[in-house]
């Protein structure tokens, strides 16, 4: 057997292992580069940095843990972000996994690096609603027909910051952290179109390229995927050096991203190369 | 009385939803809210419904002792101890009350070490996947699959920190052939045509879709039962 | 506790990647697991979340004093029953001879659907995108015409339209048309090299999520020895 069918016959474990590799030797090394924000990730950091202190702004968490490596960075990223502005964060989750994500974020980010930060006035956890589109079509016209309750069950009239919010035209901005259906498409549809109110946010880099033609008039920004996630933390480390010195988990694994789109660079053209090869030989035999 | 009156509902809710579209006033407006606030409800049963399709599944397997009987077992007992750490908040707040997903609660604790890892397992094997179709699908066999497979390098090499290095040397007149770039513009510009095309397509499709549901032209939810 | 969190996820991830040598009793342990403790994690979330604060405590509120004290003194509303009865007939479909009655429930379900998706996706997808690409073919900008974003016009104009002929099946591809279809076909196809690239990017990322928790995981096992 020659080179080339060896290589087109190649056992798929083998490749199995050497993304394996490509994704371990960085992670062990700790391989990390510089990153750039792009400027449809740019926006996004400049409307919270542009909205004044306080606004209200509703950060959905529609994710699970299947996608949590790509958006938990992001929704860190943004919620710390929201934080130094002292915006009013409302929190909920379209998703019924986006209610264990949040708590993550909340308890990670919010009452660890900003234990001043005082529950029902400057943030609140409303959790998860069932109905995804049929929510947000619910709670654009009033938010307190779904959300009776925070989610650990106190009387959404009893929370501060609830008494001057109706429904989703009340927020000053809607950040997204969507893995799918229902998410960033369906805000953009059912609460940024009707209500007239900007819609932004962060999806996995599969769901990213179909979201680019809301961008920018009805989407005002976009973070896609881990790369998405990076840049939000390099805006925000620009825009608060205090941050270049604390771990930026999305940045740091842009090493082994790298590395391995790399190595599947090198698959394809490996791969291509053995086809022309065969395809060659195939015709000279012909 | 089976046919008839599904159809009815659905044409009924369908035209209330488009009237309010375009009479965004009473009683349109409060029939749209009270109609969303229904569905959201009716969804939290389609749960519900699922689990106990999942149970009728899996413990007739074990009755039956069909293939892979024992591995029911695993689904059967996993389901219903999540479900009644859930239900009674063992180990949450005092009593029923708080939250279900309280620190400290089993069903967090479920959530964290169980759950949580294998959903996020189950989908990372994806990548293996795609590694292995790239090494051995991905040709450039026709034009078409060379435009292909040109625009998925660029975004490769572009949407990650190398594509920086890649090009820096290019001078700032050639700043256009820059990969991060090149990237950005093939998302912003061909991407975007590509997907707009797609997805006023759609739309048309969603919108004769609807149409046809809600005038009764279209009734797969009937099935072919008469 | 964190401990025999990660231990726990951390075999239950092995066992999940034990499928990438070959299929065997470890991975169907975990799959099966994940089956039954998802399936109850969507329906104990569904209930606590919505069926009790929005269904059960708005028809009988004193039902909930135990669960939801805050909401226990409020005015029942009657008209919440609607989604009550709906909800139970979808349950019906797991009882085989009453199992049509679930149509009723499913009807209410795509007539909504229908009814809402009609309006949302004729704003946004349809008319929206149609609104966005009307944009000047000729770019002036501060610095007079720029040739780059007038380049870049023309290829978003261009694009959706082809893109748009490309789908369009009652007129044969052929002559201006058949060209114009050409073209559509090679900006679909920089489109999906595009959305190869990131979906490579997704699945990368998950699989350096997998493995930073398995890194995290020798951490604890290191730990105990240090």
């Amino acid at each position: 057997m020659s080179v080339v069918e060896k290589l087109g016959n190649v056992d798929r474990r083998i490749i199995f292992l050497l993304i394996a590799l490509a994704v371990i030797i960085p992670l062990v090394f700790n391989i990390s580069f510089m990153e750039h924000p792009s400027p449809i990730v740019q926006t996004i950091f400049d409307k919270i940095e542009s909205l004044p202190n306080g606004s209200k702004i509703l950060l959905p968490f529609d994710y699970g843990p299947s996608t949590a490596p790509e958006l938990e960075p992001m929704a860190t990223a943004v919620t710390r972000h929201c934080c130094k502005k002292n915006h009013k964060m409302y929190i909920m989750a379209l998703w019924p996994t986006g209610q264990a994500q949040a708590l993550r974020v909340i308890e990670d980010v919010i009452e660890e690096e900003f234990p001043e930060k005082v529950y029902g006035t400057d943030y609140v956890h409303l959790g998860y609603k069932a109905g995804g589109y049929g929510l947000i079509n619910t709670i654009l016209a009033d938010l307190k027909k779904m959300y009776t309750t925070d989610a650990e069950g106190t009387h959404i009239d009893e929370i501060g910051m609830m008494s001057d919010v109706q429904n989703l035209r009340d927020f000053a901005f809607i950040c997204n952290f969507s893995a799918g259906f229902p998410g960033l498409k369906e805000w953009v549809q059912f609460a940024g179109d009707p209500g007239d109110i900007p819609v932004a946010g962060g999806t996995t880099a599969v769901s990213a390229p179909l979201l680019y033609p809301y961008y920018p008039r009805q989407m005002l920004g976009l973070m896609g995927g881990l790369k998405g996630a990076a840049e939000y933390e390099a805006a925000l480390v620009h825009g608060y050096p205090e941050y270049e010195k604390v771990y930026q988990r999305a940045i740091a694994i842009m090493g082994p991203q790298a590395i391995a789109h790399l190595v599947i660079i090198i698959f394809i053209i490996i791969g291509n190369i053995t086809f022309f090869i065969e395809k060659k030989r195939a015709k000279k035999s012909d | 009385m089976r046919r008839r009156i599904p159809i009815i509902i659905t044409f009924i809710v369908g035209t209330a939803l488009i009237m309010a579209m375009f009479i965004p006033h009473t009683p349109f407006s409060s029939l749209d809210e009270n109609l969303s606030v229904y569905f959201d409800i009716i969804a939290v049963f389609a749960f519900i419904l699922g689990g106990g399709n999942l149970l009728r599944v899996h413990l007739e397997k074990i009755q039956k002792k069909k293939r892979d009987w024992q591995f029911s077992i695993v689904t059967v007992v996993g389901f219903l101890f999540m479900l009644i750490i859930g239900f009674f908040k063992v180990g949450g707040p005092p009593g029923l009350s708080g939250d279900f997903l309280a620190e400290g609660s089993w069903f967090r604790f479920m959530f964290e070490a169980v759950f949580n890892p294998l959903q996020a397992t189950m989908f990372s094997l994806l990548a293996f996947f795609v590694a292995s179709a790239a090494y051995r699908a991905f040709r450039a066999k026709t034009k078409e699959a060379t435009i292909l497979l040109i625009a998925a390098f660029i975004i490769l090499v572009g949407r990650t920190p190398i594509g920086h290095y890649f090009t820096s040397w290019l001078p700032k007149q050639l700043d256009f052939l820059h990969v991060p770039t090149l990237a950005s513009w093939i998302m912003g510009w061909p991407n975007t045509a590509g997907q707009r095309a797609i997805m006023i397509g759609i739309a048309l499709g969603v919108i004769a879709t609807s149409l046809r549901i809600i005038l009764g032209i279209e009734r797969p939810y009937l099935g072919a039962e008469k | 506790m964190y401990g025999l969190q990660v231990w726990i996820g951390a075999l239950l991830t092995l066992m999940i990647f034990s499928f990438l040598y070959k299929d065997n009793p470890f991975y169907k342990f975990a799959e099966h697991l994940f089956v039954g403790v998802s399936a109850a994690y969507w329906m104990v979330v569904g209930v606590w979340g919505t069926m009790v604060p929005n269904m059960l405590a708005k028809i009988h509120p004193p039902l909930v004093r135990n669960v939801l004290p805050a909401l226990a003194t409020a005015e029942p509303e009657f008209h919440y029953i609607i989604p009550c009865i709906l909800g139970i007939l979808l349950l019906t479909r797991l009882i085989t001879p009453i199992a049509w009655l679930s149509r009723w429930a499913l009807a209410f379900i795509i007539g909504y659907t229908a009814g809402v998706r009609f309006s949302r996706y004729l704003q946004s997808d349809f008319i929206g995108q149609i609104k966005s690409s009307l944009i000047p073919i000729i770019s002036v900008g501060d610095g007079g015409f720029s040739i780059g974003m007038t380049f870049s016009h023309i290829v978003l104009t261009v694009g959706v339209v082809c893109g748009l002929i490309y789908f369009f099946f009652s007129k044969e591809h052929k002559g201006a048309f058949g060209a114009a279809s050409r073209v559509g076909i090679y900006i679909l196809m920089v489109t999906f090299g595009a959305s190869f690239g990131y979906t490579v990017m997704a699945r990368i990322s998950l699989l350096i999520g997998r493995m930073s928790f398995l890194g995290e995981w020798l951490g604890v096992i290191a730990g105990w020895f240090s």
